[in-house]
């Protein structure tokens, strides 16, 4: 990028101009290329996307009117969205309303920013990257909390409170199964992360020791519980608190809460694949650059979308916890046992200090002998599933 | 702490903040309204506000022939239309003396009880969105949506019948009907077991239900709770084996009650339990029906200008949401004198204030969902 940049320079494309000014331009288009090939399609694919699986999990059939199977949904409802009204509570606090929705928006863009496409395909491979993303991610509480204060609603208010609560509970354990993790690569870069693992499923951070098997799941759920995601979405539960936060919020402003939030599902799949999952390694198949780029997005990008699947998945099965069951669940079990991986990934590291083998082999096959039993229960309940099942994915 | 000073010398003060819960929100079942005082998440108070659905349904009664206010006592309940209908046909008859065609008891139990399950799997499917999920609520109309089907080649209405009149029923139910509902029945019964499968074992529901808002024996007694809510605190009263009416004498069923499997006696999560296994048991009925439906009219003959001579009436049957009284008066006129229902969920409204104290604004959610209330049946 920066030598894209300098290359343009020398060539006399920009005469009398700073160079500073030069880079800013450059970073602004950049970025708002990004947003608007990259970010605001995944974003919106992923809500038609849920809306589709999760219509089909309720035996219905979701956005289907417009364009091919509906994927264009999206944009019809950012369209919409664009066109409303804007409504400003009169008791609102101006400032503050109008400005939280672009807080959350932010916190979930600057991600954006560390996740390894592939491995020449990252924005900024900061050393200390996945510190980075902690803090970053943090910032949508910020807004949220902004939101449900600003809003001057009493619900707001609550599932403002609840979300403040929850995220910040939650950052421990996620911390917590992330800096096992950094034990055992021995650094916070997300490309030196990566580089620490292979392609081949046994040689992935997932299978390392059984502390850092034990550490995805925990940091699974607990950034389930951060992005605001079935069970864990009391923030906003519908049934409860009318819409939590965004109670007061439409249209554009409203959109833009879960512009983020879909966005964010996409986040937590990427920062999975980072950690735990071998990120971009791909088998050594080929040397083209090219081609090694293309195979290390669809490699990763599909891993990553994985997980978003998963989550819907899960919001598409499970009922919602309640307030106190949530933080209990935090403190008293998620807390402890990301401290037990967290030692116990220290003490595998001294018993073994280049690592072994043999475990994680036998971890490998320990995690083949879930997904089998897994594939034995739903081909149980498939088969005592009582209404037809509609395989086609189009309908 | 506590006597530490805040901004300048004052205690910090605090106070309870008062909430309105409806009549516009997500999961008070339509209308109902609750001034919920709580301090952050728990709450001291939550007084129930009811009257935001009356629609004067028993003054009309007094204005309508006898006939005529038929269709008017579907709108009391619609969740539940047929037990409405009955217990106003069985006053009536009851004051005119009017035997009842053996074939039309056949076909109104066959309808209520479709009725019954319909009811039933509104209720636990909203109670699973009420608590988070959304995908057992869909599941559940699925499978009402055959029973509107049914209703709908029975009566031509898919939810506010006009059925039962007075005297038998307004149509015969056919013979092809009948297959399809003995078809839909060997389809609904495993499917009673998927969703126990998806939502009733349910770790999470069953965390959020057990232990949640028990109501004990003396308080279902004192605020007169009944129907589903009474006999999930552990009590076999139906009134359709202690006070029978029609044919479920000949009939042979059981009554589920809650035993307090995963906490205790009488919680939410006994009240939902209960639900399912009446299902089960209405699917019983239902067969059974089907087995033994007679040959002959479906109704008997009654004057059309309906003129019972004076006296008065209580009836009562077994409605989804517990025993339907209704008071029925007549001046031997060609209009009743009065009418007056009775209904479970009004009953069941008064004692939430009881019960919900020291509860969670979640638990106040599962505790409306498991008394099953419905607006319309509290207002009238």
């Amino acid at each position: 990028m920066q030598q894209l940049v300098d290359q343009l320079i020398q060539e006399g494309n920009f005469p009398g101009v700073p160079r500073e000014i030069v880079y800013a331009g450059a970073m602004i288009l950049a970025a708002f290329a990004v947003l608007s090939f990259f970010v605001a399609p995944l974003a919106g694919v992923t809500s038609w996307l849920e809306r589709r699986v999760w219509a089909r999990m309720q035996s219905r059939v979701g956005p289907n009117r417009v364009g091919p199977q509906g994927i264009l949904q999206w944009l019809a409802d950012g369209i919409k969205n664009l066109l409303k009204e804007d409504i400003i509570p009169a008791a609102a606090d101006k400032w503050l309303f109008s400005l939280a929705p672009y807080v959350v928006f932010v916190g979930f863009l600057a991600t954006f920013v560390v996740i390894p496409f592939g491995s020449q395909l990252i924005v900024a491979d900061l050393n200390i990257g996945i510190l980075y993303l902690l803090a970053v991610t943090s910032l949508v509480v910020v807004g949220i909390l902004m939101a449900g204060w600003a809003s001057n609603n009493k619900w707001s208010l609550l599932g403002g409170m609840r979300s403040a609560a929850q995220i910040v509970s939650y950052e421990i354990p996620a911390g917590l199964a992330v800096l096992t993790i950094i034990f055992a690569a021995g650094t916070m870069s997300m490309q030196g992360i990566i580089k620490a693992q292979g392609w081949a499923p046994w040689d992935w951070l997932l299978f390392y020791n059984p502390f850092t098997f034990g550490a995805f799941f925990l940091y699974f759920t607990a950034a389930l519980a951060e992005g605001n995601r079935t069970p864990f979405d009391i923030p906003e539960a519908e049934s409860e608190l009318v819409a939590g936060y965004v109670t007061e919020y439409s249209g554009m402003r409203f959109l833009f809460f879960f512009f983020a939030e879909w966005g964010n599902l996409y986040v937590i799949g990427a920062i999975a694949t980072t950690l735990f999952l071998g990120g971009w390694q791909v088998p050594p198949v080929t040397d083209h650059p090219v081609l090694l780029a293309i195979l290390q997005f669809v490699v990763f990008f599909v891993k990553a979308y994985f997980w978003v699947f998963v989550a819907m998945w899960v919001r598409g099965t499970l009922p919602r916890v309640r307030v106190d069951q949530l933080m209990s669940l935090c403190w008293k079990y998620m807390v402890p046992l990301s401290f037990v991986c967290l030692l116990g990934t220290a003490g595998w590291m001294v018993l073994f200090p280049r690592g072994n083998r043999l475990a994680s082999v036998g971890m490998f096959l320990v995690g083949v002998a879930i997904l089998l039993q897994f594939a034995k229960r739903v081909r149980y309940q498939i088969r005592h599933a009582r209404p037809e099942l509609y395989w086609k994915p189009y309908i | 702490m506590s006597e530490a000073p805040h901004n300048g010398g004052e205690a910090f003060h605090t106070e309870d903040m008062t909430i309105s819960m409806g009549p516009q929100h997500p999961s008070t079942h339509g209308v109902l309204r609750f001034i919920v005082k709580t301090d952050g998440e728990v709450m001291s108070e939550a007084i129930p506000d009811v009257g935001y659905l009356h629609r004067s349904i028993e003054k009309i009664g007094e204005k309508v022939t006898w006939h005529g206010y038929v269709p008017y006592t579907d709108r009391a309940d619609y969740l539940a239309a047929m037990f409405t209908n009955q217990a106003f046909c069985m006053a009536a008859e009851k004051l005119g003396g009017i035997e009842v065609a053996r074939r039309g008891e056949f076909c109104r139990v066959i309808a209520c009880e479709l009725n019954r399950i319909a009811s039933h799997l509104i209720s636990v499917g909203t109670f699973g969105q009420d608590i988070g999920a959304v995908t057992p609520f869909l599941h559940a109309l699925r499978e009402r949506e055959t029973i509107n089907n049914f209703m709908e080649e029975i009566c031509g209405a898919r939810l506010t019948y006009n059925y039962i009149r007075i005297g038998g029923v307004g149509y015969d139910i056919l013979p092809e009907t009948c297959a399809r509902v003995r078809e839909f029945l060997d389809h609904f019964e495993p499917i009673v077991d998927e969703y126990n499968r998806l939502l009733s074992y349910n770790k999470i529901f069953v965390e959020r239900l057990a232990n949640i808002a028990a109501i004990t024996r003396e308080d279902a007694f004192q605020y007169n709770i009944v129907g589903p809510n009474l006999r999930a605190c552990g009590l076999k009263w139906d009134i359709r084996r202690d006070i029978p009416y029609s044919v479920y004498p000949e009939l042979e069923f059981d009554i589920p009650v809650g035993t307090g499997e995963k906490g205790t006696l009488g919680d939410c999560y006994d009240r939902y339990i209960v639900r399912i296994r009446e299902m089960e048991e209405s699917c019983k009925i239902l067969r059974q029906c089907l087995k033994m439906l007679p040959k002959g009219p479906a109704i008997a003959k009654v004057a059309r200008k309906f003129k019972p001579p004076a006296g008065e009436v209580y009836v009562r049957v077994e409605a989804p949401r517990g025993d339907m009284g209704f008071y029925v008066v007549s001046d031997g006129s060609e209009y009743p004198y009065r009418v007056r229902i009775r209904t479970g969920s009004f009953t069941a409204m008064s004692l939430i204030d009881k019960i919900s104290r020291g509860l969670m604004v979640a638990d106040l959610i599962a505790l409306i969902a498991s008394l099953d209330v419905d607006a319309p049946e509290i207002d009238r």
